[in-house]
């Protein structure tokens, strides 16, 4: 049978949306036994949301002070050491799950699969490839344990309702000190968050600077959207980088995504693959996003922006 | 410090629109560009820079795979590496047999920092970089977009997904690179000329006496579900009502 080990992702007070997402992915391998981990310095209302999630059969806590801040160098020999009778560990393919699991993986001895879209059976799976170019088909091998990311924007989050079993791993490792946390430096805003928002708005390039990018959010504060950026947008500086949509940006999957301004370059479109409905404004008809778009429109994007956030 | 050891993949080029072979074994590479990986160019970037402030006397190159990427280490070379190290294989590695490989060529080498992206654009694993810290006991700061040495220890800021976070790790260390960090230098002729002539060793996979571990086996590769192109629509007008057609809005 089946035993999955899933590492909560979460900030400190609230779990992350993912871990609730890659509980979904685990659901689908057949009579898995699904527990989470929650490494945290004070870990209680954490693991209640964990224990809320359904197809959850157990949730661990190990509360250490070293968890304070989720480093993956002083998390991994953690993992390793509450891994034993596990056939799968899963963590989410956020920058979180990104940085720890490999590391996992390589202290288990085993390669790592990474960004898991589909589930075909206990040790063979789906995984994009090449900026989602193509789809590629692996099989693990079945006397190994599978260490995993599982691609978020594949699946939706397990509903909530359930009742799982809290307790505590206490866990006797030593771990090291030399990485430590500095601070993070977040633009944290009031708007729906960009991996799990119903509706995106992004701007591209074409906005030209902070300033214009204004009419961006207005028109996504009109729609109770999150707001995207391209990697051009990004680097140009008009929006910081937790902003950024694609292949080396955030892969989301909206009910509706509005590309303002933005030429739909392959990377860019890896992020968006997933989206529900894509619409695309922009003045060049010949501009790539077009071709993947639902709704399109051509045209000047300071006049129609504004006229769309009126319209609404 | 006395040397920086910079990883080089040879890829497709990000420019390249990447086709399934028919027969579902792998992507079409026939004729295709091959490149350095973006993200290792700005790496070897990084490294370049930090050795020209003065804080690190040797920057070396590496690639594994067979003889046709020594194309990507004279690039290497020709961006101002000091030496170039093939690891000649005919199998293709995945990433825990890489990080081993460069454990093994760290250790020979003494490296005291490892500077790679922090994925290749072929498999999209973002794994080795955290790998190779792992087997080699040291830390890791992954998806860096700014990097500061202050003798023992380095400052790293990473884009993560809330978003900017400062870690400071000792070294020797890994360090995994995103494209903010920097912008790669255009590479001139009189130094295509002059890569010429460092040093570029062949060292057999054989030599180094790696298990690659086990393998998770590439069954078969299919092109994506595609998007259609949808409708346009001539204003704003008939945007709301497309829009509320399909009970967006
Ligand atoms: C390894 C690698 C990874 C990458 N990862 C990402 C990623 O994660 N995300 C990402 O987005 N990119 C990524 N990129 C970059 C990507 O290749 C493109 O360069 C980028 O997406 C372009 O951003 P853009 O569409 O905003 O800019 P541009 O390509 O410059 O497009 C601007 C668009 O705006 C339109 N426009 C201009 N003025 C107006 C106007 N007044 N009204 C309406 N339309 C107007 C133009 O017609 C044009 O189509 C990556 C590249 C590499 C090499």
């Amino acid at each position: 049978m089946s035993k999955v080990l899933i590492i909560a992702e979460h900030d400190g007070s609230e779990l992350n949306p993912s871990t609730a997402k890659v509980v979904s992915c685990a659901a689908e391998i057949e009579g898995a036994q699904i527990d989470v981990a929650v490494f945290a310095s004070t870990a209680g209302e954490l693991a209640a949301q964990a224990a809320d999630i359904q197809s959850v059969a157990q949730v661990l806590t190990i509360e250490r002070e070293e968890n304070e801040h989720l480093l993956a160098a002083t998390l991994a020999p953690q993992v390793v050491a509450l891994s034993d009778g596990y056939s799968h560990i899963f963590g989410p393919s956020t920058t979180f799950g990104k940085d720890l699991m490999p590391r996992v993986a390589a202290l288990l001895g085993v390669n790592q699969i990474s960004d898991i879209m589909t589930v075909l059976g206990s040790h063979s799976f789906k995984r994009p490839v090449y900026a989602g170019n193509a789809v590629l088909t692996v099989e693990a091998q079945a006397d190994q344990v599978v260490v995993a990311t599982v691609r978020t924007a594949s699946y939706s989050a397990a509903a909530g309702g359930n009742t799982a079993t809290i307790s505590a791993a206490p866990l006797a490792v030593d771990l090291p000190t030399h990485t430590r946390f500095i601070d993070l430096q977040s633009g944290a805003s009031d708007r729906p968050d960009l991996q799990t928002a119903n509706r995106v708005v992004s701007g591209g390039r074409a906005l030209g600077s902070s300033e214009s990018f204004d009419i961006i959010y207005k028109l996504a504060d009109k729609l109770g959207a999150g707001v995207g950026a391209s990697r051009a947008a990004v680097d140009a500086g008009y929006v910081p980088n937790e902003m950024q949509v694609g292949q080396t940006g955030k892969i989301i999957a909206p009910d509706l995504y509005i590309a303002i301004g933005i030429s739909g370059a392959i990377q860019h479109l890896t992020g968006i693959k997933d989206a529900g409905t894509i619409v695309a404004i922009n003045k060049d008809e010949e501009a790539p996003i077009f071709e993947v778009a639902d709704i399109g429109l051509v045209g000047d994007l300071f006049s129609i922006v504004p006229e769309l956030t009126d319209a609404l | 410090m006395e040397k920086i050891l910079v990883g080089l993949k040879r890829v497709v080029d990000y420019n390249v629109r990447v086709r399934v072979k028919s027969d579902g074994s792998g992507v079409e590479t026939d004729g295709v560009k091959m490149s350095i990986n973006p993200f290792d160019e700005i790496a070897l970037e990084e490294a370049l820079r930090i050795k020209e402030r003065g804080e690190a006397n040797e920057v070396v190159v590496v690639s594994i795979g067979g003889s046709e990427a020594q194309q990507q280490l004279r690039t290497g070379l020709a961006m101002g590496a000091d030496r170039a190290i093939l690891v000649e294989s005919g199998d293709l590695l995945e990433p825990l047999g890489v990080a081993r490989v460069f454990k093994a060529l760290v250790d020979r080498e003494q490296a005291e920092l490892v500077i790679l992206g922090k994925q290749a654009i072929d498999g999209d694993n973002n794994q080795m970089g955290q790998m190779l810290a792992a087997i080699w006991d040291r830390p890791q700061a992954t998806f860096a977009s700014k990097i500061e040495l202050s003798g023992n220890s380095a400052k790293v800021t990473r884009e993560v997904d809330a978003g900017l976070e400062t870690n400071e790790v000792d070294l020797p260390a890994v360090i995994t690179v995103d494209l903010r960090l920097n912008e790669p230098r255009y590479v001139k002729l009189p130094d295509i000329m002059k890569a010429k002539k460092k040093p570029l060793d062949v060292l057999p996979i054989a030599d180094l006496g790696v298990d690659a571990g086990p393998a998770i086996r590439e069954v078969s590769y299919e092109p994506p579900a595609s998007r259609e192109r949808g409708i346009m629509v001539d204003d704003v007008a008939g945007l709301v009502a497309a829009l509320k057609d399909k009970g967006l809005i």
